[in-house]
């Protein structure tokens, strides 16, 4: 299973020179970069973990890269995504997404179906490894620091 | 009523037989507009022998409070108020038969707060069918702030459906599910899950898939969902099928949203067709559940696409912002339909941006002010493939809908190949765009190059990497007289 949230999840991992190029393009808009993880990747858990403030005023890349490999290093079995916001009116909101780090495995989502009536199913998404306790998910239930 | 004092206008009024619209107020070339009137451009071809000006004034008459003869039941009002101004008239340059651009000033009094119906009512409502003009075309509308605000305006809106659905920073994808008749209900699901899992975001009912007898809306919503959540389990993502309510009273349009909604679909949908009123209704219904609302341009060549008579898609564009739909069909450039690039570039402008200042180029006639009413995603469909991405990206950005029916469905290793070979060419497309690549003359380089790490695109650029449709607009701006080329 891979999980195909965010920008440029359908094209090869992006490289380090790669990611730092789309957070340059981003810093250009005036976007504020931020970086995000989590172990709870359904597509509706909107508010990932905060890896420090968004960035605002940012003129180089270099930085959000540095902070990726800070949190890549903190939580390597983690997604992690930077986040470029855009602050202008009318849009304040985020201009770009996309993912720069994976659980080695994904074991992806169950669909649970709920039989109603009238031949009506409710459907649940529920990430098998959210099964798991925090902090012990991805690592075959052994904790991972942080 | 006594009415011989006054001036010669005043008393023109009251003596009897046909009006001289120009003469009675209708023509005021000293009249300067209020920031709150509402302002129309109107394409004038007089019939032979009647003059431009008189052409234009009995179009704001028609347009506002005038009959054919002199009523003196008009003496009992403040009749300048409501009486429609044309203040300027320009000869279009090289037409034959000569047309006439007229600027009709209407004060805002003359409209209901929030009607689409109303303003329609008003200002195309009787004057198209005058026998003194030979066409009449309506180019464009200034809707003033002070109207816009009695607007719900999109139900959601492009942001809200963004940060709903989790995507930013490209176009949404999606796909009509073809062929659109004679499907029955489960198959027609199967190509909603293989185009989803394959990598889109959205799949569509097209305009006319409403409840026929080999697929009744029940059946298709229910297949369809369970197509939706099945690739939803398989890519982590959110998706969506524009369910289809378009039906032949508001009241089963209301139980088919109440039933998509029941089953938790993102999104519905409607056509044009069920009216001005209906579609504001629907609006209302969406922004109350948290359902998004799609619509399907359907029957608008009808009246938007010659260039003399009709009205410009334009202004059903901005009528769209105002009636509250999240989405718009609104041309592609490059695909199968009509649309010259500065025009299609106007209507998408006049969806998604909070301005959209006067510029012949792209047909406004004049400054539009959103007052910051949410923007709606404009919708490219019809004869697109993943070998223009980098045409389709240059034209229409990246705040739009790209929507490859035949260009996912037809694809020769199957429907989600098809999908695949779409999103991987948007996802190349962007990267290379945002690294500061010249995307649009490396445009083929780089699918190429995306094509080498994945066999759908390839295939898909092998097998129409060199249609195109290349055909001369017909509706074009006056200022550019060059045929369109899509290239």
């Amino acid at each position: 299973m891979h999980i195909t949230q965010g920008t440029f999840s359908y094209l090869d991992e992006l490289t380090d020179e790669q990611i730092a190029a789309q957070a340059q393009y981003g810093i250009d808009q005036g976007w504020a970069p931020q970086v995000e993880f989590t172990d709870d990747p359904h597509p509706r858990n909107v508010y990932w973990e905060m890896w420090g403030l968004p960035m605002f005023d940012l003129q180089d890349a270099a930085a959000v890269l540095h902070e990726v490999n800070r949190c890549r290093e903190a939580y390597p079995n983690r997604y992690i995504r930077v986040t470029l916001y855009d602050t202008s009116r009318g849009r304040q909101t985020t201009g770009l997404q996309f993912i720069v780090n994976r659980p080695q495995h994904e074991p992806g989502f169950r669909l649970n179906r709920q039989e109603t009536h009238d031949r009506v199913v409710r459907y649940t998404l529920q990430s098998y490894a959210a099964e798991a306790p925090h902090g012990s998910r991805y690592d075959g239930g052994a904790p991972e620091g942080g | 009523m006594a009415a011989t004092q006054g001036t010669d206008r005043q008393k023109a009024r009251l003596s009897s037989g046909v009006i001289p619209y120009a003469e009675m107020g209708y023509y005021n070339a000293d009249y300067q507009p209020k920031d709150t009137d509402i302002l129309a451009a109107f394409r004038v071809t007089p019939q032979p022998g009647v003059e431009a000006t008189e052409a234009c004034a009995a179009v704001a008459g028609e347009s506002s409070t005038a009959t054919w003869t002199i009523v003196w039941t008009d003496r009992l009002t403040d009749y300048s108020t409501y009486q429609a101004k044309c203040y300027r008239v320009e000869a279009v340059p090289g037409s034959d038969p000569p047309q006439f651009i007229g600027y009709i000033a209407y004060d805002l009094d003359l409209f209901e707060e929030g009607s689409i119906a109303n303003l329609s009512s008003s200002i195309i409502g009787n004057v198209f069918g005058f026998k003194a003009l030979q066409a009449l075309r309506l180019e464009d509308l200034r809707i003033p702030p002070a109207y816009v605000k009695t607007f719900q305006g999109p139900a959601h809106g492009m942001v809200t459906e963004r940060e709903y659905l989790n995507k930013f920073g490209r176009p949404l994808l999606g796909a009509t599910v073809k062929p659109k008749l004679g499907l029955s209900a489960r198959n027609y699901g199967r190509v909603v899950y293989e185009a989803l899992r394959g990598g889109l975001d959205f799949t569509k009912d097209d305009e006319n898939v409403n409840s026929q007898q080999f697929m009744r809306w029940r059946d298709r919503y229910l297949y369809c969902m369970e197509a939706v959540n099945r690739a939803m389990e398989e890519t982590g993502e959110i998706k969506g099928h524009y369910l289809n309510v378009t039906a032949g009273t508001m009241e089963q349009m209301y139980e088919r949203a109440e039933f998509a909604k029941e089953l938790g679909s993102v999104i519905i949908m409607i056509d044009l067709t069920i009216g001005y009123t209906a579609i504001q209704s629907m609006a209302y219904w969406a922004r109350a559940h948290g359902v998004l609302l799609h619509l399907h341009r359907a029957a608008h060549s009808t009246y938007t696409r010659q260039k003399n008579h009709g009205v410009n898609f334009r202004v059903i564009a901005k009528w769209a912002r105002l009636m509250g739909v999240d989405h718009i069909h609104a041309g592609t450039v490059v695909g199968k339909l009509e649309g010259d690039p500065g025009m299609v570039k106007g209507y998408y402008s006049t969806c998604r941006d909070n301005l959209n200042p006067t510029d012949p180029d792209r047909g406004f006639y004049f400054d539009q002010d959103w007052a910051w009413m949410p923007g709606l995603f404009p919708v490219a469909s019809g004869g697109i493939h993943a070998g223009q991405m980098h045409q389709l990206l240059d034209y229409l950005g990246e705040d739009c809908i790209l929507q490859f029916g035949g260009g996912t469905i037809g694809h020769p290793m199957g429907v989600a190949a098809g999908a695949t070979a779409n999103r991987v060419a948007l996802e190349a497309m962007i990267l290379a765009r945002n690294e500061g690549r010249d995307y649009v003359r490396e445009g083929p380089a780089i699918l190429k190059q995306a094509a080498q790490k994945c066999a759908p695109l390839q295939a898909a650029l092998d097998t129409w990497g060199d249609i195109t449709f290349e055909y001369q607009s017909t509706d074009t701006p006056d200022v550019v007289a060059t045929p369109t080329r899509a290239g």
